[in-house]
């Protein structure tokens, strides 16, 4: 033999490896998102709580009617969080302030480099040019592991159905209304005019123009701007954003930075391995035939065909 | 068993009878028994009943899970999106099967032809393991119809679960070659088994490459979710060094464990060669797997020291975090290497036991335990979970026990290979030759010359 079998063998073995995984290199560049996507700015000083745009969503996305009205305000007495059965919630903060209590809308911010779409082994997600973050229930295999990767919780999953369970989450109203250059439901409903639609660079304008021109009424920071390498969704906020339930301590990196050392490593192993091992194996071969080996028996074996 | 080989059974060991008539597939499958002396010793066996138990309450409700729905078995919440089948099925199970490839390399590789006594146990330790990760993992899946989807309908090549997809699925395929040459000995199909040993080296590097990158990429997962896995288990340079290394004595102590149960409770399956060797072996798999923890828990202060954790050591969850690294690695590697050094083995063991520990406890802190630190609840497995967790943990333990009675794996398939395979040709006198062939039976060694 063999040592012709056994580096065909490493050969055939590398390359089948080495076939899944091309894109690696190519995922290491910084990407700050389409330059024509769409975003929506919340101004959360602006927001009274009424949850029109929680109803509005309900209807455009025919989610099944919810447990208590949404007239009803009991649901914030608790912090809620998007689910398979709505896609946005309204959560109230600092109620106990003088100012009066805050209100922040919850949905999927549609990061420019999404984790949910990096960590997908199916690419069930797209990045769209308009901006939104959808998925493809066809392909899902309900593995979750979008739902460990959001930053911000957001996934819901349809943890009831044996069938079809199946990932759920704001799609900007990708197919009835951003595809056809409409803002979504919420923002058309919301009678505050705390949403505002338009192009993510003139919203970062914007948010930057309005802290300007009254500073007394926002802190300095535009929640989403650099977040996570950026989001579609924006966020303005009378205090704080950690008192707000904003995670705070995410980086400005998007999530693929931190998985980057481990596929950069990848390609290393395939093709360091094999020459490690199989000059390894030689070296121990050596020895044996210089009387050193442990086990006669098996070089007595090796004059058989 | 034991009972009936005192009152004169013949053991399986060769493909022919005490007669000299071959044995038929049927008479192998029965260990040699007739049908009313095999449920005859099964009933007898107490630890079957506790099995019987298991299976009687667990296979209903694992049913009930894919007609139900997750939401009926599982605790899976829009917080908590993996459980107990992810957090111990596949991200304990998986680490303590590593030790297919390691033996693999030592025996293949390294030429450390004394570890052959235990080698295919530890590739069977892998095969079934992996195995058995999968099979939680479908238990796991919304939709486990369509676990070959990566592999055929749509790519994500960019992610980590692509490659523990795809890596999982290559090696399972890798070990379950490396495993059939004892199935090949035990159906009696000796060409098949010459075709698997031709590319026995291809497989090992194949083995080790594959392990190495899944093992890490299941630590790389958690690397998607920073700030969510709690600081003391969480490094972003680091996680998939840590899933790597601390796999490999997690492989080792698993196969040192497997062999002191075997060897507890079917003595009478393991040749003279097995039971001899097993301290010397156990010696040498712990010594290797000190070296791993040794590794390991210098890896994890490392990682400790270069993100600054300090403070986090002082905190409920800092003791959480002593308590594993302390029981589960250190107080185990203080045991193991006292224990070497002395040749108590009962020592020796004991560490071993506590290092698979270790490890699982090591997984489940991290995917499920420590997940999301800073929400308020945690999340407690419902009791179903815990049953389908407990039927599948207990259909691995029946599988391996199945497999151990039959295929040649903790004794030498005897007489098969000098009938069939070796040619008159060879000038070797019958005495030797019955010797020399019974030993390259059990291993792959005469594929190893690259001469």
């Amino acid at each position: 033999m063999k040592r012709r079998n056994f580096l065909k063998a490493c050969l055939i073995g590398g390359t089948t490896i080495a076939l899944g995984k091309t894109n690696k290199g190519w995922a290491s560049g910084s990407f700050e998102g389409y330059p024509e996507a769409m975003g929506v700015l919340v101004d959360t000083t602006r927001c009274i709580g009424c949850r029109s745009c929680e109803a509005a969503c309900n209807k455009e996305q025919k989610l099944p009617e919810p447990d208590t009205s949404f007239d009803d305000p009991s649901v914030f007495e608790h912090e809620r969080r998007p689910t398979s059965k709505a896609y946005t919630v309204v959560n109230r903060y600092q109620k106990e302030q003088p100012s009066g209590p805050v209100y922040r809308k919850v949905q999927c911010n549609h990061c420019n480099e999404p984790a949910c779409l990096t960590s997908c082994f199916v690419n069930a997600y797209t990045k769209t040019q308009e901006g939104a973050v959808i998925y493809n229930s066809k392909v899902c295999v309900g593995c979750r592991n979008c739902m460990i990767a959001c930053p911000f919780n957001v996934p819901g999953y349809d943890y009831d159905s044996a069938t079809n369970p199946i990932v759920k989450k704001c799609i900007l109203c990708y197919d009835t209304r951003l595809k056809y250059g409409k803002p979504p439901a919420c923002v058309e409903i919301c009678p505050q005019e705390a949403l505002t639609f338009g192009h993510r660079a003139d919203l970062i304008k914007l948010a930057h123009e309005r802290i300007r021109a009254t500073p007394e009424r926002y802190v300095d920071h535009v929640y989403g701007e650099k977040e996570v390498g950026g989001t579609s969704w924006l966020y303005l906020a009378p205090v704080g954003f950690d008192k707000l339930g904003f995670d705070t301590t995410l980086s400005n990196d998007p999530i693929i930075s931190n998985v980057k050392d481990f596929l950069g490593m990848v390609p290393m192993v395939l093709s360091i391995w094999p020459a490690l091992f199989s000059g390894i194996h030689l070296l121990c071969k050596h020895e044996e035939q210089d009387g050193h080996g442990h086990d006669t028996d098996s070089n007595q074996e090796d004059t058989k065909p | 068993m034991k009972k009936m080989i005192q009152h004169g059974l013949a053991i399986v060991d060769s493909p022919y009878d005490e007669d000299g008539k071959k044995r038929t597939l049927v008479n192998k499958l029965l260990l040699g028994l007739t049908p009313s002396q095999y449920l005859l010793q099964a009933f007898r066996n107490p630890f079957n009943w506790i099995l019987a138990a298991i299976f009687a309450i667990g296979i209903p409700i694992l049913i009930g899970r894919f007609f139900f729905g997750l939401a009926w078995a599982t605790s899976g919440s829009n917080d908590y999106p993996w459980g107990l089948f992810l957090g111990f099925g596949l991200f304990a199970m998986v680490p303590l099967s590593s030790s297919g490839f390691q033996l693999g390399t030592a025996c293949e590789i390294f030429g450390r032809h004394d570890l052959e006594p235990i080698e295919r146990l530890a590739l069977l330790n892998g095969l079934l393991g992996y195995f058995f990760a999968v099979m939680y993992l479908l238990a796991d899946l919304g939709q486990p119809w369509r676990l070959p989807y990566p592999m055929v309908v749509s790519f994500g090549p960019a992610a980590v679960l692509f490659l523990v997809a795809w890596h999982v699925a290559t090696y399972l395929s890798v070990q379950v070659a490396e495993v059939s040459t004892a199935f090949f000995e035990w159906i009696g199909f000796p060409a098949g088994k010459r075709g698997v040993r031709k590319i026995t080296l291809g497989l090992t590097v194949s083995g080790i490459i594959l392990s190495t990158l899944h093992q890490g990429a299941l630590g790389a997962l958690f690397t998607y979710a920073p700030g969510k896995v709690h600081p003391l288990w969480y490094s972003s340079s680091f996680q998939w060094l840590h899933f790597f290394v601390s796999s490999l004595p997690g492989g080792l102590c698993m196969v040192i464990t497997v062999s002191t149960i075997a060897a507890k409770t079917m003595a009478w399956r393991g040749d003279t060669r097995f039971h001899e060797k097993l301290d010397k072996v156990t010696v040498s798999l712990a010594k290797g797997a000190c070296m791993g923890i040794a590794t390991y828990i210098t890896i994890k202060l490392i990682a400790i020291a270069h993100d600054n954790k300090w403070a986090y050591l002082d905190s409920g969850w800092g003791q959480w975090f002593m308590f594993e690294i302390i029981v589960g690695f250190m107080l185990p590697l203080t045991l193991m290497t006292y224990g070497v050094h002395t040749r108590k083995m009962a020592i020796v063991r004991l560490g071993a036991f506590m290092t698979v520990f270790g490890v699982v406890l090591n997984r489940v802190n991290t995917a499920m335990i420590t997940f999301n630190w800073k929400l308020p609840h945690r999340e407690i497995p419902p009791w179903r979970e815990v049953i389908i967790s407990l039927t599948i943990f207990a259909t691995y333990i029946v599988v391996y026990r199945f497999i151990l009675y039959r295929l040649p794996i903790l004794f030498k398939w005897r007489r098969q290979e000098q009938e069939e395979t070796v040619p008159e040709a060879v000038p070797v006198p019958a005495l030797g030759r019955r010797e020399a062939s019974s030993v390259p039976v059990a291993s792959y060694s005469s594929m190893t010359k690259l001469d």
